[in-house]
């Protein structure tokens, strides 16, 4: 019917939704998210670490010190780094999902969903295990006469990408998989009778129409990578700085909260460039 | 309009299924099918749900590899070629139109993809859209299109690759009922015009009748019946045939005697009806006679040849009235008269129902 082929998600009209639902959630980001936001603005406009003056001398001192402004482009390039990673691998599995019997989907996404199942901690360690100088890669490659020496994969950024490719896999997935499921079958069978070869439909059909679904994932993964404390400091070790890891250092050991403030909001700036970013290439490319 | 000085098309190449069989898993989906389409002809695969008509049409296009048996366009098997290369239109029963493309890049995508050069493809969007009466649309996305419009720009898509043979799957189920008419002369018009070789699938019988030059009647993987419209519903091959195309009243009887052609059956009904009868029948054999509604009559006098019945019900229906009656085994029978002006519903009451002249009642052995 027409109606099956206009896909806009509107709400139906006339049946307004009552915006008191939204009170609880409302309250509590406003108690516990806003409130908190403007005190870390606050804090971020005094000049001292004891927070006796005012003045912008931590945000210049931030934003004209190359350490630091290197430390927002590795914390930016690890996100960017962790997006196509995760992208390459997810979407030729998605492929493959969307091609499998609904009994071999229910099995490929207890799979794919099985990390969920155990922490981020545990798994950042399984990875230290498996990276380490007498890791199981550096053993397998030694084993198999490719390196004499064993590589240097922790404490790396290549080490901490891959690690974090397997940690916010799911996220890449779920939301690709979703789309790539409710995708039209005839769109692509049309696409090939039309004469387009297997790679053409992927680019002009197939891509354009799971962009959503991909930048959903995109987000989240870049989100998470940009914000993994735990993989960050544990894989990237001390060698590595990214915001989050500067931000615990100022508040917790050195005590500049004022700092540690406008290292927090660089961060948050950081995660919504990326959004925008990704949300502004969605829009662009679904008008060509 | 497209103007009679468009380039001449090619001579229409016949389709042949060879042997077609596709088994999924353990059950057979398409059962050695054997089916030559002519060159310019369409034939519709008729068929209920799960008959094997679309894996068949899949089969053509190359979705599906079918276990066994040869596809041949003119001479030549095209069953080792991939769908982007056997040259063949496609229209979805739901269009299928690229959503996120206009309707200009949804029927330039086919040239694009063969490498035309744009200006090319823009020469023969402005044609295409002439074609299907729809300038004035190119730029539009198609969920601003009407069911209707969507099916033509689906067919200008199909069309502008000049495909060598047009399958169609279901191409009116989604349409309102009084548009089906104009694209059913819509497609029977553009397949005469590009000289096509098309096959459509349907499970709708009157969309079949209207368009179709053969019909093939398909069920549990196999052609019951292939024949042109009018052959399949005067003389149906197999009481599948029989019931599924039209409506028609079922009698049990017995053989009584054979002559020629021509059988004489005891209903066990009580009456005693001469049809014809193709096949071996052998006196005393039980057999089903099946008769058109529009094929009987009431009648008033009783006689030898004529059902005493019980009128139940008769329904003025337009230019028809039908009766619903009763016969004495029970069997309900269902009797179309033409309505003359005038002519009101009768009272319910008890009637005799005779066949009406030139009648052509069906026999069919009881297995």
């Amino acid at each position: 019917m027409a109606a099956a082929a206009a896909t806009t998600g509107a709400a139906p009209a006339g049946d307004k939704v009552d915006w008191r639902l939204a009170t609880p959630l409302g309250l509590t980001y406003l108690v516990f998210f806003a409130a908190p936001f403007l005190i870390l603005l606050g804090i971020s406009f005094y000049a001292d670490a004891e927070q006796t003056r005012l003045g912008l001398d931590s945000w210049l001192k931030f934003y004209t010190d190359r350490f630091y402004l290197k430390v927002i482009w590795d914390t930016l390039k690890l996100g960017i780094f962790a997006v196509i990673a995760t992208t390459l691998l997810a979407y030729p599995l998605a492929l493959v999902y969307r091609a499998a019997s609904p009994t071999w989907q229910r099995v490929l996404l207890f799979i794919i969903l099985m990390p969920l199942l155990t922490s981020v901690v545990i798994r950042t360690f399984a990875w230290i295990v498996i990276l380490a100088r007498e890791g199981v890669v550096n053993q397998t490659l030694m084993g198999l006469g490719l390196t004499a020496t064993p590589l240097n994969l922790l404490q790396t950024e290549l080490g901490l990408v891959i690690a974090l490719t397997q940690i916010e896999m799911p996220l890449m997935l779920l939301p690709l998989l979703t789309i790539m499921n409710q995708m039209d079958q005839n769109l692509v069978d049309a696409s090939r009778a039309l004469g387009a070869s297997k790679w053409r439909t992927f680019f002009r059909v197939i891509l354009p129409l799971t962009l959503p679904g991909w930048i959903a994932g995109a987000t989240l993964v870049f989100a998470s990578a940009t914000t993994a404390f735990i993989s960050q400091s544990v894989i990237g070790g001390a060698r590595l700085v990214y915001l989050p890891s500067l931000i615990w250092q100022q508040s917790m050991v050195v005590y500049n909260w004022p700092f540690a403030a406008v290292a927090s909001l660089t961060l948050l700036f950081t995660v919504l460039a990326g959004i925008m970013a990704l949300s502004w290439l969605g829009r662009f490319a679904r008008t060509t | 309009m497209a103007s009679p000085s468009t380039p001449a098309v090619p001579a229409a190449q016949p389709l042949t299924l060879d042997g077609v069989t596709h088994s999924y898993g353990t059950g057979l989906a398409v059962d050695n099918v054997t089916l030559e389409v002519k060159g310019g002809e369409l034939v519709a695969l008729l068929g209920p749900s799960g008959c094997g008509k679309t894996t068949l049409l899949r089969i053509v296009a190359g979705f599906i590899q079918q276990t066994n048996g040869k596809v041949v366009i003119g001479d030549r098997p095209i069953d080792e070629l991939p769908p982007n290369r056997r040259e063949i239109g496609i229209v979805f029963q739901n269009y299928a139109l690229f959503p996120h493309m206009t309707v200009a890049e949804n029927i330039a995508y086919g040239l694009a993809a063969r490498g035309e050069s744009r200006a090319v493809q823009a020469e023969r969007v402005k044609e295409m859209l002439a074609t299907v009466r729809m300038e004035g649309f190119a730029e539009r996305k198609p969920r601003q299109l009407s069911g209707g419009q969507q099916q033509r720009v689906a067919l200008a898509r199909a069309l502008a690759i000049r495909p060598r043979i047009l399958l169609l799957d279901e191409p009116f189920a989604a349409l309102d009922k009084n548009l089906r008419l104009d694209m059913q002369i819509e497609i029977k018009r553009l397949q005469r015009q590009f000289a096509l070789t098309a096959i459509m699938v349907t499970h709708d019988q009157d969309e079949a009748m209207s368009i179709a030059d053969r019909i093939a009647v398909m069920s549990h993987g196999h052609i019951e019946q292939l024949g042109a419209p009018a052959e399949i519903y005067d003389d149906p091959a197999t009481l599948f045939v029989n019931n599924f195309i039209g409506s028609s009243n079922l009698l049990k009887g017995a053989v009584e005697a054979v002559d020629g052609s021509e059988a004489r059956i005891a209903l066990a009904c009580g009456a005693t009806w001469t049809v014809p009868a193709r096949g071996r029948f052998e006196p005393g054999a039980p057999v089903l006679v099946s008769v058109r509604p529009e094929q009987m009559m009431l009648a008033d006098a009783a006689a030898p040849d004529r059902i005493p019945v019980d009128l139940k019900l008769s329904l003025p229906i337009g230019g028809a009235l039908i009766y619903d009656v009763a016969a004495p085994g029970g069997e309900q029978l269902k009797i179309a008269v033409p309505r003359r002006p005038g002519m009101a519903a009768s009272a319910p009451g008890t009637a005799h129902a005779a066949l009406a002249p030139h009648a052509r009642p069906a026999l069919f052995p009881v297995a």
